[in-house]
């Protein structure tokens, strides 16, 4: 690390982590809905990423819709799209449970090549409407630009933005997981399916409604994402795999583990890939994470009781 | 019997190709405590999988309070007025002990637990922030049977209850059942091998055998060399 000088590298570590925090906050949404599906269901959507990529053109859609017909609203839209990104990644995900999951809880691994091939049918989807080229959503201006608390650190106030959002909707989750009766209804769910049924719990309705909230999730990812990235059909398919390994990481089913693993996951990424090449910070993360699966196969948290 | 308020006639069950209860027939009256006796492996268990709709029948009707319950889910059974508490708890480890209670809760409760749940089982009202994993094998119990009395029932299933709990809770499960079986009209079907424990609450005893009853009579009749011929090996 020659070259540096103490307070460069002190910059360095702030932006950098900064900029691991915006993609923490994308990871933590993401991994946040795949959890409680897998942990709920033990399905692995494959098809989560487009989910995600739903959300993001859903903001497009709204920023162009607002700046050809509505500009004097150009400084507003962005908030009331992020509620339709998640609309619109609920309704989706409610129908494709509807029509295509619930037929297959017996059979995990063909969920896995069904919401594989869903994901692909997706992406094509997407290629067709919106072409094959990126595209981005015209952000308002107060997302425009960065703060400077010192001369030589820049923090972008669109990252801010990320981090704010998914700090909400994790509180959100987890509000709604410890202090609803759906989220009662979900625990129970997941820890014991049959018992759930026999205490009087609707088991396949909560299935549908956790899948889509999952998806809804997803689709806020995406939102927030639009904010740091340009959006293209494969652009959620780029983070299922991170998504996933937050999770295996974190230990599914719990929020905290799932919190700290997309923390040290997305800071590891992002310092690491400053100081060596972009593939030996990820060889690096996965190496550790690997070691650390081997000496804790349930992943980082995982709650004490008697079995 | 006139108007049972639980009624089982000629339910054959099993898991795939092989069958394991075979036309079986219970009626059971309102307040009445029946015990189901026999040895592992006789189909207790199934029984009750299969009256509770875990385990689908294969032929055959069950019915509460007149009402059919054939081919309806687990939940469904539930609204009905059945209420299950399994062989080994299976209470939910991970929740607290209110939340457990809370799970059985129909919406209309808005979560508050029933004041009398806490005076039958007053040790739940002392660990009710515990984690249920984290109660002992009797304290589990009592949460279990709480959960189902949570749902309102008027049908109680209670497997194997006693199975790895101390003597002395035993006999408290023992009067809380009696207890609540008064203050709300409940009917009871608990299956054992102890018998000491179902001489102490059952009206009438049957006796299940290779998924058949071979044995019925009233409390009255019963004495415990009788019962006993059929559960030793």
């Amino acid at each position: 690390m020659g070259g540096y000088s103490i307070s460069d590298l002190w910059s360095i570590v702030v932006m950098q982590g900064f900029s691991g925090l915006s993609l923490f906050s994308v990871l933590l949404l993401m991994a946040l809905g795949l959890a409680i599906i897998f942990g709920q269901m033990g399905v692995i959507n494959m098809a989560h990423g487009e989910f995600m990529t739903i959300g993001a053109y859903t903001i497009y859609l709204f920023s162009k819709v607002t700046e050809q017909y509505f500009p004097a609203l150009m400084p507003y839209y962005f908030v009331i799209a992020i509620f339709a990104a998640f609309g619109i990644a609920f309704a989706a995900g409610y129908l494709v449970e509807y029509l295509l999951i619930r037929h297959l809880y017996k059979r995990p691994l063909d969920t896995l090549l069904a919401t594989w091939g869903l994901s692909l049918i997706m992406q094509q989807i997407f290629r067709t409407v919106f072409g094959a080229r990126e595209v981005s959503a015209t952000l308002p201006d107060w997302l425009m630009g960065s703060w400077k608390p010192t001369p030589d650190i820049d923090i972008p106030l669109n990252g801010l933005f990320v981090m704010g959002i998914s700090v909400v909707v994790t509180a959100a989750v987890i509000l709604f997981l410890y202090r609803s009766t759906w989220g009662l209804r979900v625990r129970a769910t997941t820890q014991n399916r049959v018992m759930a049924g026999s205490v009087g719990i609707n088991t396949k309705k909560i299935d549908r409604v956790t899948f889509a909230v999952g998806c809804g999730i997803a689709g806020i990812a995406g939102a927030t994402f639009t904010t740091i990235a340009s959006t293209g059909p494969t652009s959620g398919s780029l983070y299922i795999v991170d998504t996933f390994l937050v999770v295996v990481f974190g230990g599914a089913g719990s929020v905290v583990g799932t919190v700290s693993s997309a923390f040290s996951i997305a800071q590891a990424q992002s310092i690491l890939t400053f100081f060596l090449t972009n593939a030996m910070g990820k060889v690096v993360t996965l190496l550790t994470i690997i070691i650390i699966l081997m000496l804790r196969p349930e992943g980082l948290f995982t709650s004490k009781v008697r079995k | 019997m006139s108007n049972p308020i639980f009624s089982v006639s000629g339910v054959d069950s099993g898991y795939g190709q092989s069958q394991v209860i075979h036309e079986l027939n219970l009626d059971v009256g309102k307040k009445e405590i029946v015990a189901v006796m026999g040895r592992n492996g006789m189909g207790k268990t199934t029984l009750f999988k299969t009256l509770m709709g875990i385990i689908p029948s294969i032929r055959g009707s069950i019915s509460v309070d007149g009402k059919q319950l054939d081919g309806l889910e687990p939940y469904q059974r539930v609204q009905h007025g059945l209420a299950y508490v399994p062989q080994g708890r299976m209470i939910f480890s991970n929740m607290t002990v209110v939340e457990n209670i809370q799970t059985g809760l129909p919406a209309s409760a808005q979560g508050r637990v029933p004041e009398e749940l806490y005076a039958l089982f007053p040790v739940l009202f002392d660990m009710r922030t515990r984690k249920g994993g984290n109660l002992s094998g009797g304290q589990q119990q009592q949460l279990a049977i709480a959960r189902a009395l949570a749902t309102n029932p008027k049908v109680l299933l209670l497997d194997e209850p006693t199975e790895g709990i101390q003597p002395s809770i035993i006999k408290d499960i023992a009067k809380s059942l009696k207890e609540i079986r008064d203050l709300r009209d409940l009917t009871i079907i608990v299956s054992e091998q102890v018998l000491s424990f179902t001489l102490d609450i059952a009206d009438r005893f049957f006796v299940i055998d290779k998924g058949k009853f071979v044995y019925e009579d009233q409390r009255a009749n019963v004495d415990e060399k009788t019962i006993s011929q059929y559960l030793s090996i």
